[in-house]
């Protein structure tokens, strides 16, 4: 597999904060999310069997699979947007930190305010200006939500986050549907970290986009790993390989394997993850 | 515990607030939805408050006369008498007139838009057709009035009596003084025009191209392809369609009113006046003094209420049935 | 049939389809050609400021009458718009439920109802009890008109908007109500105002339900208790009238009528278009 191994000596970002930083298993990576043997459902078919799997802080960690494996859904799961499609159905448990997301006394709501998500197709809100759909998650609070100062210092520091500041920063007023693309789902991603979530989902965000957008969302990517957790589900491989610094590997939903993205590429423990990731099937 | 976890449980004081808003959000969705069901729920009960009320205030007339008032064909308001035979003939009458008109004539302008028209004139001439829906029935019975009775009486009727020797049938025997069913029937044609021709014109697109390509593979020439193959395909909706048109000539008031003569009398030939169920309503309904004139007019009303329910639903029947499958 | 005759007959049926669609048309351009030269002719400008002048007599105007219809149109979607809206959300979120089904039916059964009905039925609850008629019970009647109408353009143009923008909103913690108010409800809204204006177009044109519940009012009148002038009635009156005069008043207040209906069908049209699409504020 001569191709991934070029991709993963390129320098990139992660590889090289690697080789500056202590090795994953140091006490600085904790766990933040973690799925406890957890089943779901569309109707009568199944589609994730038993998946246990931790995700640590400030990592970025991919799932890959062939398409059907359960990838999505088992992202779904983790901030409870799977029981929004009629008929779903969830068993088992998601830890966040020490709180179980399923059984705990919260609902569905409270869970997606911290953890955040973006889909395949950027969805910004077409009637809501660039300044009003980062701010959307904001205002939804009970109570008093946060002053006009406080929320405009909220957008700014989220779009710069998204890397999306410098493009927007004199037409916050004008309708998010002008902005090209990949500036919608830089949008979107602004959109999800201006509620400060623990953990942010990503559901192949790159899949509708350019070449050019596709990159500039890697490397965005790589940056946000220093300040949250990111959990990135791709179809793309190579893109698996680029970003993240641990991948998990589905199939027909089950968890084969979950290792350090070098480990899993060039040295993969399973017979099945190593058809896979050498192109054998998928 | 940690922070995000104190946020989730919302057990810890500082999160007393968090847990309210949980509560509040699933209060939110249920008051939500209990309004939105109500409102819907709402046309149905409308429905029902309708036929009740009408058929209450009808229920005095009927329960008088029974079935024979629907017979009685004397509708004398002064000497009490109310028979709505009349009235029921000139519905179907006027109605039936319309559709024998205006069904070629949707029949074909939709096939004209559908299959025949080059792509450039289908915009403007739909257009123009659908347009047709769009005026007020008041309108056509003023332009009736002024432009179309001057017309039947002066050169139409005279043509269709003399030189075409109709007067000599029953159906054009007697005066022509232009307020007639005749007249009553030519506006209704061009109010219902439209509806069938919108109807039509949907069921005719949803026909899948294949069945057109089958036919011309066969050798089938253009009307051959139209006549056997598309036509067939959406006889239903057509019917449906034409059903549609039905149902609201039997309930159109103002035009007719304003064309037919307003006479309640049961005559065979389309020159003489007569009179409709709406219109019957419409000219005396203001006028009625006694409670028994004003039950009848509820009678007529509740009688028209029943046949157009059971013909609309009928037509959206036929058409639900035929567009369903080709979606 | 000799190949040559069947196509002879092809063209035949075509031409006559051809014809059918000139007849179709020609009563349109008859009535448009009438109402402009008769109307037109005596449009003035005191048409829209005058009352009208006693029996008879020439001149006056239709100030009431248009101001009774705009106050019409008004009261009725008091009714009309809750009601229509509310179930075209119902409608588009129960989509396969029971009473959807039922609903969805009903409401175009009562779209097919002659709206003759609809003005006996509000005579007995708002005209009847109360003893006298009243621009209220007219407006109640026009807007049971609107209900079937606001309701199918309302379900939809909710349906229209994408599953993803409600996914967006849920995923960013938005209760299902917020979804479908702030997010899916707001992006259809300018579709819903177009089709709430096209219901008011339809009904402002409508007399039957007026006959025994506005009434008419010769005289200025705004008061919702009270019977109120509208532009078809007073055309109808007008038109049924031996005068001359009332005649003429007839034709211009048809052609005001068609005018407002086209200037409010095309503010439908085009006003809500800019809304979306724009990229400057």
């Amino acid at each position: 597999m001569p191709a991934l191994e070029t991709e993963l000596k390129r320098v990139t970002p992660a590889a090289a904060l690697r080789g500056a930083e202590p090795p994953a298993s140091s006490s600085k990576t904790e766990t933040i999310l973690a799925t406890r043997r957890l089943n779901a459902w569309f109707g009568r078919a199944r589609v994730l069997r038993n998946v246990s799997l931790d995700f640590y802080d400030r990592l970025v960690t991919a799932v890959i699979g062939p398409s059907g494996c359960g990838k999505s859904t088992l992202l779904r799961c983790l901030n409870r947007m799977h029981e929004t499609v009629p008929g779903a159905i969830t068993e088992g448990d998601v830890m966040l930190e020490d709180a179980s997301i399923y059984h705990g006394n919260f609902n569905a709501i409270a869970v997606r305010r911290h953890i955040g998500m973006v889909f395949q197709r950027p969805t910004p809100f077409p009637t809501m200006s660039i300044r009003d759909n980062v701010a959307a998650g904001l205002r939804i609070r009970i109570g008093r939500g946060p002053s006009k100062s406080e929320t405009d210092e909220i957008v700014q520091g989220a779009l710069d986050r998204a890397g999306l500041w410098g493009e927007v920063k004199d037409r916050l007023g004008e309708h998010a549907l002008g902005l090209s693309g990949g500036q919608q789902q830089r949008l979107c991603i602004a959109r999800a970290l201006a509620t400060r979530p623990r953990v942010i989902l990503l559901d192949e965000p790159t899949a509708s986009l350019d070449p050019l957008s596709t990159q500039t969302i890697e490397e965005l990517v790589y940056e946000l790993r220093q300040s949250i957790a990111v959990i990135i589900v791709t179809h793309n491989m190579q893109q698996a390989a680029r970003v993240s610094d641990r991948t998990a590997f589905m199939l027909a939903g089950e968890m084969i394997e979950v290792a350090p993205t070098t480990t899993l590429f060039t040295n993969p423990r399973d017979s099945r993850t190593e058809s896979y990731v050498t192109g054998r099937f998928g | 515990m940690t922070e995000a976890a104190a946020h989730l449980s919302g057990n810890s004081a500082t999160d007393s607030r968090s847990a309210r808003s949980f509560v509040t959000s699933a209060r939110g969705d249920r008051v939500f939805d209990i309004l939105i069901t109500a409102f819907a729920a709402s046309i149905p009960v409308l429905l029902v408050i309708i036929a009740i009320s009408i058929g209450l205030a009808a229920w005095p007339a009927l329960s008088r006369s029974g079935l024979s008032f629907l017979t009685e064909s004397t509708w004398d308001v002064a000497a009490g008498k109310f028979g709505a035979a009349p009235a029921i003939y000139g519905t179907v009458v006027s109605s039936a007139l319309a559709l024998i008109i205006a069904t070629p004539l949707a029949l074909g302008v939709s096939i004209f838009l559908s299959e025949i028209a080059p792509k450039w004139l289908r915009q403007p001439v739909g257009f123009l057709v659908d347009l047709l829906a769009a005026i007020p029935s008041v309108v056509y019975g003023l332009w009736g009035i002024f432009v179309l009775i001057p017309l039947l009486r002066d050169p139409v009727g005279p043509f269709l009596r003399d030189t075409l020797k109709l007067g000599a049938t029953p159906l054009f025997s007697g005066p022509n003084y232009g307020y007639s069913m005749l007249a009553a029937g030519l506006i209704l044609a061009i109010m219902i025009l439209p509806f069938i021709s919108a109807v039509t014109r949907e069921v005719l697109l949803a026909v899948p191209q294949s069945q057109r390509d089958a036919a011309l593979a066969l050798g089938a020439t253009r009307w051959e392809m139209i006549r056997d193959a598309v036509i067939p395909y959406a006889r239903s909706g057509i019917i449906g369609g034409i059903i549609l048109g039905l149902g609201r000539a039997l309930g159109e008031t103002m035009a007719v009113t304003m064309l037919i003569g307003n006479r309640p009398e049961i005559a065979s030939s389309l020159f003489a006046p007569g009179y409709t169920m709406a219109s019957l309503i419409a000219n005396e309904f203001t006028e009625a003094t006694s409670d028994a004139h004003l039950s009848a007019l509820m009678a007529v009303g509740a009688v028209l209420f029943a046949v157009t329910l059971i013909v609309n639903a009928l037509a959206r029947w036929l058409v639900w049935r035929v567009t369903r499958g080709s979606r | 049939m000799s190949r040559r005759s069947r196509h002879a007959r092809s063209n035949v049926m075509m031409g006559m389809t051809y014809i059918a669609a000139i007849v179709a048309t020609l009563p349109l351009l008859f009535i448009i050609f009438h109402l402009l030269r008769q109307g037109a002719a005596y449009l003035r400008p005191g048409f829209f400021t005058d009352m009208p002048n006693p029996v008879g007599e020439t001149g006056g105007g239709m100030a009431n009458a248009i101001v009774g219809t705009l106050i019409l149109i008004g009261t009725a979607s008091l009714l009309g718009l809750p009601v229509g809206v509310g179930a075209g959300l119902y409608l588009a979120d129960k989509r396969g439920s029971l009473l959807a089904t039922v609903v969805r039916f009903l409401s175009d059964v009562l779209n097919g109802l002659p709206s003759i009905v609809l003005g006996i039925f509000a005579w007995e609850f708002l005209v009847r009890p109360f003893g006298g008629f009243s621009a209220l019970a007219g407006g109640m009647a026009l807007g049971a008109m609107m209900i079937p109408l606001v309701t199918r353009t309302t379900e939809e143009m909710i349906r229209l908007v994408p599953v993803s923008l409600r996914e967006a909103a849920l995923a960013l913690g938005y209760t299902r109500w917020r979804t479908s108010v702030s997010v899916v409800l707001r992006t259809a809204l300018p579709g819903i105002v177009t089709g709430a204006l096209l219901a008011l177009a339809r009904i402002a044109g409508e007399t039957a339900p007026l006959l025994f519940t506005a009434l008419g009012n010769q005289f200025w009148s705004t008061s919702l208790r009270e019977p109120i002038a509208a532009l078809p009635l007073q055309i109808f009156t007008y038109a049924i009238s031996p005068y001359e005069s009332a005649h003429a008043l007839a034709w211009a207040g048809a052609l005001v009528l068609i005018l407002i209906v086209l200037i409010i069908s095309l503010v439908a049209r085009y006003a809500t278009r800019g809304r979306y699409a724009g990229t400057g504020d």
